[in-house]
């Protein structure tokens, strides 16, 4: 047993001896802890992991709270179907709001949550079916296996085995191939687009499933309290909901737990010392959390739980158990051009970046594409991944028009590409940024994941990206953090992170770039031998000697156009390319 | 003043644990031009971006006799230090003569009134330019952009003028034009830091040379030995490529 | 419904409208420029307001102390960086521009309150006294966080309408305050009456759009708040610095914020936290305008003001459900007409 594991059960050991030991004044605090540490998980992997926010939580735990009140006073309905009426109404909001928010890139959905927030507070409070600003009383105690969960300290063990289930169920999802997406979406959005992940449907995903966890967590309250009103599910909650996730650290699932702790015993400190301190009434609390977020956010951006967590013993790294390979795409493609180009044009304002460019790969062969610093090799590039949408023309992958596509849906088709800037993310390992590579080639959803059914596939996703790695050379690597690497294996890495990917062509935009002369002698080897095993590339070079060393053909653009094609000598005999490319001038 | 007008020394930038500029050290002298030549990704924006204050560096930069390696960008700009970026970072939606006016900002603020009699000479050598004036800088070409790009930046009435690779993605008769505004830029007391893909045409036109390698300056000299150096003649002129 | 009580629907619709319009071009121009959604504008509205209804009173009120505290703040903030950098000969100005300038006018505030001065006179002191606070703002919580995401900013900006919730409730107190209107005039056109009162906001509006249009189209440093908003790269390269532009921003925003507390004062009572909800209808205007377009959010605040007039008619307990609800279909129609590849930011 790890030392880790021995502090969790200490920790666990201790809060199941809290409804025992504790007065009644504690159990209570304890109990709202856990509610409030349920929703500020769900910001955790909304905002902290996913970097997208939503100020309206506490609307979503006023619905799981008043779906429940209002069904079983009114119609007497079990709690226990109440709740899955609740999630499912959630849902749908949560869906809805998502969908119209989240498919743009910008921050409608913060925005989107706060007049949400609002809207619902006045709802609640003006129908008089809900009881209006006076509230709903009278709902029922939950009862399990007979017994009714009336007392607090009972109840407290319901709330925890909740938040703690809400907890692992999310650690669960961080460590998983959708998670892994989760954690690129903040700085990568990009790269995992080209990696086979909708990243658009993905946060709608994540923020479905913080509404989920706030819904429990309102059920629970409702029960709790056995008295709704609206005041609770305001904005105001709504933001301190996420004060806690940031105070806490939103970087962590811990952080939540926290984040809750700390601001619901301030909270209960400061409304005593306050009105004491400053002689008078009112929200005065607010300020102060007010003034702690900006110091936080100004000074610790990542909350307090990094500076407890030193204090925490680490797990060990895990060897990487072998695997059964993953199921790889048929090699064989039919007669045609792997790859088409036709008559492609991309036009930016007034500036014509690729104009009338036209070329086929064919499956085996290493093609370069060449042509001087802005002759349109990088726009080129991203015609053909479906990162920019082609003004007219067409591109065609295995005989499938491909062109405008989105990027996810590119490689899907068997694209496998690396960035010029390099794309990985920086803290988390070699290895995790490996299998994102990989991502089309798992099928655990976040269900799966969250509930640890994947772990059959995920060892598979592992030990597919590990042979990636060593595939490349970096197995000494495998486990440092990505972010630490020198600049030129960060490159490999992505080559890795493509070949996971298992694909039918393989797009690499400037390799050799920043590479000493051996890493360059090395990976001209890699490109060779897996061209000798049936795979196709493209890249985009600058260093000659590289290219004409490694490729089977090279097309020359200038100003956008292609200027020549051709085998590598012939090309270096060349005169237009001569001209063109080593820049005769004065 | 004596001394050179641009010295920087062992100078370092690093992304996060990546270090992309190691320990380069050059010096331009006040009236000439000095280029910076080197690979893709070899560090050369890096150095200009940390001569010029937007990114953080460690190590000396002294400018006109000054350290300036706490000063910020606008400051430097004001002290007559130009950069025009490889991206040019035009104001698309604007006019190009809006674009123009507001490369004089820094002297109108400090309450030069004569700052904008600069956009006299700047349409006299960009004739495009005034023709354009009233158009939206979006719609401009690629080769007229960069003008605007380094009309913009004269408008500033630079002392030292950093080009961070003028000739990207332009018709060799455009780059021709660019490279020989640049040497009559030299003839007006304007002294210029290079950075160019093109080795040849910079080596062409300037006077002192340093070659930069995967962050480390490799070699340097005055631009006529370094083009004659078989080694540079291999890597940068193409010449290897050559049975 | 009839004609007339349509047709008086409609002037308190454009009247509210109007002086949404004027908070719907302060978002979207401090968005432009610094990347900030700004939240607490509406605690600038009511400060507005407050300021007014006190110096009415022959009180100086609140914001004198807030004045005086954020001056006191961003002056050490100054002096901390000043000596960090070791450029100790920059702190005199420094100390002038953030400090002297602010206490300047909590002076006069303090001094003239007692005088009854006339009504135009007042407005102008709340107007100085509020638009002094927008650079402060700025400068205390926003300059150090300049290249942070717009998500943090957003975070940032929400804590601060907490902690100046709590401090309005602090210095103004928990009462409500209403001016008196500028006139109780009015006329009748078609058998309509028209207040002059009405007319009057709708006219300041207007007037302060085409000085913001002037300022932007004609002036060095409009153009200069125009070309970072465009392209902040570029514009640090001109020597246009981001934290000018930042301060400049916030001061004009401060002050059209300030205009929209003179302006709302005679139609409702203003509380301490009543900004919160007249921004975020500023805000449903500025998002019809994908916080980009100043023309388009200025008709979408009015289409606010309209949508609200006649939904407290019909339904006046939803009227804020209604409001709000209308930017989903805001956002659906954004979402459905968004392609693959939008910039971000």
């Amino acid at each position: 047993m790890g030392l880790q594991r021995i502090a969790l059960a200490i920790l666990l050991l201790l809060l199941a001896a809290v409804p025992v030991v504790a007065p009644a004044f504690w159990v209570t605090l304890a109990n709202y802890i856990g509610l409030y540490s349920m929703v500020a998980l769900g910001l955790v992997l909304l905002t902290g992991v996913a970097g997208q926010t939503s100020f309206g939580q506490a609307a979503f735990v006023g619905i799981g709270a008043y779906t429940s009140a209002y069904l079983t006073t009114r119609y007497a309905l079990s709690p226990w179907i109440t709740l899955v009426i609740g999630v499912a109404f959630t849902c749908a909001v949560a869906l809805f709001l998502g969908f119209i928010t989240l498919r743009m890139r910008g921050h409608y959905l913060p925005l989107a949550t706060i007049a949400w927030g609002i809207s619902l507070y006045y709802v609640f409070g003006n129908l008089e079916a809900l009881g209006g600003h006076t509230g709903m009383s009278g709902i029922p105690a939950l009862s399990l296996g007979g017994i009714e969960l009336k007392d607090e300290r009972r109840y407290f063990y319901l709330i925890w085995l909740l938040t703690l289930a809400a907890l692992w169920t999310t650690r669960n999802l961080l460590d998983s191939r959708p998670g892994r997406a989760v954690r690129a979406l903040k700085g990568g959005l990009d790269m995992v687009e080209a990696f086979g992940v909708d990243a658009a449907r993905l946060k709608i995903v994540v923020f479905v499933y913080a509404a989920v966890l706030a819904c429990i967590s309102g059920w629970l309250y409702a029960h709790l309290q056995r008295f709704v009103n609206p005041t609770p599910f305001g904005i105001n909650q709504g933001i301190e909901y996420l004060f806690m996730a940031v105070v806490g650290g939103a970087g962590s699932v811990w952080g939540a737990v926290v984040g809750a702790t700390l601001i619901t015993l301030m909270k209960e400190w400061l409304q005593d010392l306050l009105p004491v301190l400053l002689g008078r009434q009112g929200n005065f609390e607010l300020v102060v959390f007010g003034l702690l977020m900006v110091l936080i956010l100004q000074f610790a951006r990542d909350g307090v739980w990094p500076w407890i967590a030193r204090f925490v013993p680490r797990a060990a790294v895990k060897p990487v158990p072998d695997a059964e390979p993953l199921p790889a795409r048929p090699r064989a493609v039919g007669n045609g051009p792997l790859l088409e180009v036709k008559q492609a044009r991309k036009q930016f304002g007034g500036l014509v970046a690729v104009d009338n460019l036209s070329f086929d790969i064919h499956a085996g062969e290493i093609v370069g594409l060449i042509g001087p610093n802005g002759a349109g090799k990088s726009t080129t590039f991203a015609l053909i991944s479906g990162a920019l949408p082609l003004t007219s023309g067409e591109v065609r992958l295995r005989g499938e028009s491909i062109g405008s596509r989105p990027p996810y849906e590119i490689a899907r088709r068997g694209l496998g590409r690396t960035f010029q800037h390099v794309k990985l993310i920086g803290a988390m390992s070699v290895l995790d940024n490996v299998a994102i590579g990989a991502y089309l080639r798992g099928s655990s959803g976040v269900v799966r994941a969250a509930l640890k059914l994947d772990r059959a596939e995920e060892a598979r996703v592992r030990a597919e990206a590990a042979r990636a790695v060593a595939r490349v050379g970096l197995s000494g690597h495998m486990h440092d953090a990505a972010g630490s690497l020198a600049l030129g294996q960060q490159r490999i890495v992505e080559i890795a992170r493509a070949l996971a990917s298992d694909p039918a062509l393989l797009l690499l935009d400037e390799p050799a770039a920043g590479l000493r002369y051996l890493e360059k002698q090395e990976l001209a080897r890699l490109l060779r031998a897996l061209r000798d095993e049936g795979m196709t590339i493209l890249l985009v070079e600058h260093d000659m000697d590289f290219v004409m060393g490694l490729t089977d053909r090279l097309v020359v653009m200038d100003f956008g156009e292609k200027l020549a094609e051709g085998k590598p000598a012939d090309i270096q005999r060349n005169p237009a390319v001569r001209e063109a490319y080593l820049g005769g001038v004065a | 003043m004596s001394g050179p007008l641009l010295v920087v020394s062992n100078l370092c930038v690093s992304y996060g644990k990546v270090e992309a500029v190691h320990d380069v050290s050059l010096a331009v002298e006040e009236g000439s031009i000095v280029t910076v030549i080197g690979p893709n990704g070899a560090g050369k924006s890096t150095l200009l971006g940390a001569i010029m204050g937007t990114l953080p560096a460690r190590g000396g930069v002294r400018y006109g006799g000054r350290d300036i390696s706490r000063m910020t960008v606008e400051q430097r700009v004001a002290a007559g230090l130009v950069l025009v970026p490889e991206r040019r970072e035009l104001f698309g939606s604007m006019k190009v003569a809006e674009n123009i006016e507001l490369g004089a900002f820094a002297r109108l603020r400090q309450g030069d009134r004569a700052a904008l009699r600069v956009r006299d000479e700047v349409y006299a050598r960009f004739p495009r330019l005034a023709e354009r004036a009233e158009q939206e800088a979006g719609t401009l070409s690629g080769g007229e952009r960069q003008m605007l790009a380094l009309g913009r930046a004269l408008m500033a009435r630079p002392r030292l003028l950093m080009l961070d690779e003028p000739s990207l993605g332009l018709a060799p008769l455009i780059v021709r034009e660019i490279f020989s505004i640049v040497v009559a830029l030299k003839a007006t007391g304007v002294s210029i830091l290079l950075v160019e893909q093109n080795a040849r045409a910079a080596l062409e036109v300037s006077d002192y040379g340093y070659v930069l390698e995967t962050g480390d300056c490799v070699l340097h000299g005055p631009s006529r030995d370094l083009a004659a150096n078989p080694r540079v003649a291999a890597t940068y002129l193409g010449q290897a490529a050559t049975p | 419904m009839d004609l007339t009580i349509a047709a008086l629907l409609a002037q308190d619709g454009i009247t509210n409208g109007a002086i949404y319009a004027l908070l719907a071009l302060a978002l979207v121009l401090v968005f432009t420029v610094t990347r900030v959604i700004f939240v607490p504008s509406g605690e600038f509205v009511a400060w507005g307001t407050l300021t007014l209804a006190g110096l009415q009173l022959g009180k100086a009120s609140g914001i004198v102390g807030l004045l005086v505290g954020m001056a006191v703040l961003a002056g050490l903030m100054e002096t901390w960086r000043c000596v960090r950098a070791g450029e100790l000969a920059r702190l005199p100005r420094a100390l002038a521009l953030w400090c002297a300038v602010p206490l300047a006018v909590a002076a006069v505030l303090w001094f003239a309150a007692p005088m009854g001065f006339p009504l135009l006179v007042q407005v102008l002191l709340t107007l100085a006294a509020v638009t002094a606070l927008g650079p402060l703002l700025y400068r205390v919580a926003y300059q150090p966080l300049a290249e942070a995401s717009v998500l943090v900013l957003l975070i940032v900006s929400v804590a601060l309408h907490f902690t100046m919730l709590g401090f309005g409730l602090w210095f103004f107190g928990a009462e409500g305050s209403r001016t008196p209107a500028f006139t109780s005039a009015s006329f009748t056109v078609a058998g309509i009456n028209v207040s002059v009162q009405s007319l009057l906001v709708v006219g300041t509006s207007l007037a302060l759009i085409g000085a913001l249009a002037l300022f932007f189209g004609r002036t060095l440093y409009g153009k200069a708040l125009r070309a970072t908003a465009v392209n902040r790269a570029g514009a640090r390269l001109c020597g246009i610095s981001p934290e000018f532009a930042g301060a400049l921003t916030f001061a004009l925003a401060a002050l059209l914020c300030g205009f929209c507390g003179v302006l709302i004062g005679p139609i409702t009572t203003v509380y301490y936290d009543s900004g919160f909800l007249i921004s975020l209808k500023g805000f449903v205007g500025a998002i019809i305008g994908g916080l980009a377009s100043y023309p388009i959010a200025a008709a979408g605040s009015l289409l606010v003001g309209l949508i609200e007039s006649f939904s407290s008619f019909w339904a006046s307990a939803f009227k804020e459900v209604i409001v709000f609800t209308l930017i989903i279909p805001v956002l659906l129609w954004r979402s459905l007409r968004t392609h693959h590849h939008e910039d971000e930011e």
